[in-house]
């Protein structure tokens, strides 16, 4: 099966569909056939709409209509300051917030040239990490549940619920934290923090092994999974795909590792990658990759160092003339932030690098000549959030 | 194949192994759903919630002192501030204070600006409004914070 994915998914079989928008009487007998799925499609994961053409149950390719989410978040950087901006990054990728919060913070930070302090550095990364965590539970649970697996569902909604406790207690809100500031974190923890942490650890560590045990050996699962959604490490180097999708492929690239930021190289942590590049691959990336992050909670917390959380920043947020670009690891791939400054209090332009935008274009690659029901599995593994597609 | 695997294969034992786990949290002790609105859950001190205006306690008088930081802080632009000079003390005093909650995302800017805590965000989480006009809470709301309905068993 994977043989003839490879050979019909090089890189220069990917082009631009051309569909007509009323079929002429000529096409109509062919046996090709053109379908929408969504944009309300329960397993696109929000709004997003896939052209398919269709030979039978067989695609013959793929087209992703996007922006229905579309909100203009990079127009509305232009004209707040820097500081009003900082809310509305958590708000692309909703489900990894603080993610969010932690690329463009230290972004502007970059900009200014300071450096928040260690210890906030060290908070940034548990909550990050927790972050992490939160994303790759909500992933698998609803990516089981496309697939038709209804019990992980439940098991890591309620294990998340532990991790929005922890959000809710530091920072005042589960979703969409707010939780850093330019310059360090607005928040001391709370007391009894690094107590949670410690004990979130530990209570996940065997969750996670329940849902492999659920899931891993399972035959429907394994079936329904492996070989399915091949992409190669060449290609997603060719399309710039990051994240848990490339790793799977076998490409050992994070970076995290590669260009460590806020504290990252104190931490011992290994980096899972794949080799088969499919989506059961992905799946086991994304598990080893949940018990990784439990291990640097577990570093982080052990050696939370004391001192302020937050660095000297003038009172008015005003960087002088330059740019910058500051990508960080978010639980689905680089996630990047590109601010333009023209030495005012509100950004000149700032871009943002979503790592689901940019996997995204992979399923035309991943699911070319693979069956109607692999297409929801796989838009499930290339995890999308449609808040951060379309911003 | 194996014997092993094959054992493994005919018995089910992947399935199995599932079902067991699932089994396991049938006990009544793991039920996790909350019974709300009987049941309210308890939220965490620094939850960002419904915004309220701080009184004094003892004189009820407010704690604003118009100085309209919050309103500038905030990215939305929700909050309008109006103020009047008082002629005797020659300081400003608040007149009215608008809060456009429909429009609000409780990102805690505008508490974080302001000097003398009289804004705050609180821990009233219920929201709800049949209208939108009622969305747009004015100075006596904003000091009395929501009423909202509560359910006991
Ligand atoms: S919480 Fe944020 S959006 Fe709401 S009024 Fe305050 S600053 Fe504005
Ligand atoms: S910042 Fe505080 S004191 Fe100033 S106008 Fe707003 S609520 Fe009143």
């Amino acid at each position: 099966m994977s043989e003839i994915l490879k050979s019909e998914q090089s890189a220069s079989s990917v082009k631009h569909l051309e569909l007509e928008a009323t079929p002429s009487p000529a096409y109509l007998d062919s046996d090709e056939l053109i379908l929408n799925m969504g944009p309300q499609h329960p397993s696109t994961h929000g709004v997003l709409r896939v052209i398919l053409k269709l030979d039978g149950e067989k695609v013959m390719g793929t087209e992703c209509v996007i922006g229905y989410l579309h909100r203009g978040v990079e127009k509305i950087a232009e004209h707040r300051t820097y500081a009003m901006f900082n809310p509305y990054v958590d708000r692309m990728d909703y489900v990894a917030a603080v993610s969010n919060g932690l690329g463009y913070c230290e972004a502007v930070e970059k900009l200014l040239n300071i450096e928040a302090p260690p210890r906030a550095q060290h908070i940034r990364v548990i909550l990050a990490e927790l972050n992490r965590l939160a994303s790759h539970m909500l992933w698998l649970g609803t990516h089981a549940l496309d697939i038709g697996a209804i019990t992980p569902l439940f098991y890591t909604f309620r294990d998340r619920e532990e991790i929005l406790k922890i959000f809710e207690k530091y920072c005042g809100a589960r979703l969409t934290t707010h939780a850093f500031r330019i310059g360090g974190c607005l928040y001391e923890t709370y007391e009894g923090f690094e107590d949670e942490c410690r004990n979130f650890v530990k209570f996940v560590r065997p969750k996670i092994d329940e849902y492999e045990t659920l899931l891993t050996t399972n035959r429907i699962w394994v079936e329904r999974t492996k070989g399915v959604g091949y992409i190669s490490g060449d290609d997603c180097k060719a399309m710039g795909v990051t994240g848990p999708v490339l790793r799977a492929s076998g490409v050992k690239w994070d970076i995290r590792k590669a260009q460590p930021y806020s504290g990252y190289q104190n931490f011992d942590f290994d980096i899972p990658v794949g080799t088969n590049g499919d989506t059961y691959d992905r799946y086991l990336v994304r598990i080893a990759e949940m018990r990784q992050s439990l291990r640097i909670i577990e570093q982080a917390v052990e050696k939370l160092p004391e001192g302020p959380v937050m660095a000297k920043v003038p009172k008015v947020v005003k960087p002088a003339v330059g740019e910058v670009y500051h990508g960080i690891e978010s639980p689905k791939g680089e996630l990047g932030y590109f601010i333009v400054s023209d030495g005012s209090t509100q950004p000149y332009r700032i871009r943002v690098r979503p790592p689901s935008f940019v996997n995204l274009q992979a399923l035309d690659m991943m699911v070319r000549g693979a069956l109607v029901a692999d297409v929801v599995a796989v838009i499930g593994t290339i995890d999308i959030v449609l808040g951060e597609v379309d911003r | 194949m194996t014997m092993k695997k094959l054992l493994r294969k005919v018995l089910l034992l992947d399935l199995l192994q599932g079902l067991s786990l699932t089994f396991r949290y049938q006990d009544p002790k793991e039920i996790y759903t909350e019974q709300y609105p009987l049941q309210r859950p308890e939220v965490a001190e620094r939850y960002r919630g419904a915004p309220r205006l701080n009184v004094n306690p003892d004189t009820n008088e407010t704690l604003c002192i118009a100085c309209d930081l919050c309103a500038l802080a905030c990215p939305e632009h929700l909050i309008v501030v109006t103020s009047e000079r008082n002629e005797k003390t020659r300081r400003k005093e608040l007149t009215t204070f608008t809060y456009d909650l429909s429009r609000c995302m409780f990102c805690g800017l505008c508490e974080d600006a302001c000097p003398t805590d009289a804004l705050e965000l609180t821990q009233d989480f219920e929201l709800a409004n049949y209208t939108r006009e009622g969305a747009i809470w004015d100075r006596q709301t904003l000091e009395q914070g929501p009423q909202p309905t509560v359910y006991k068993k």
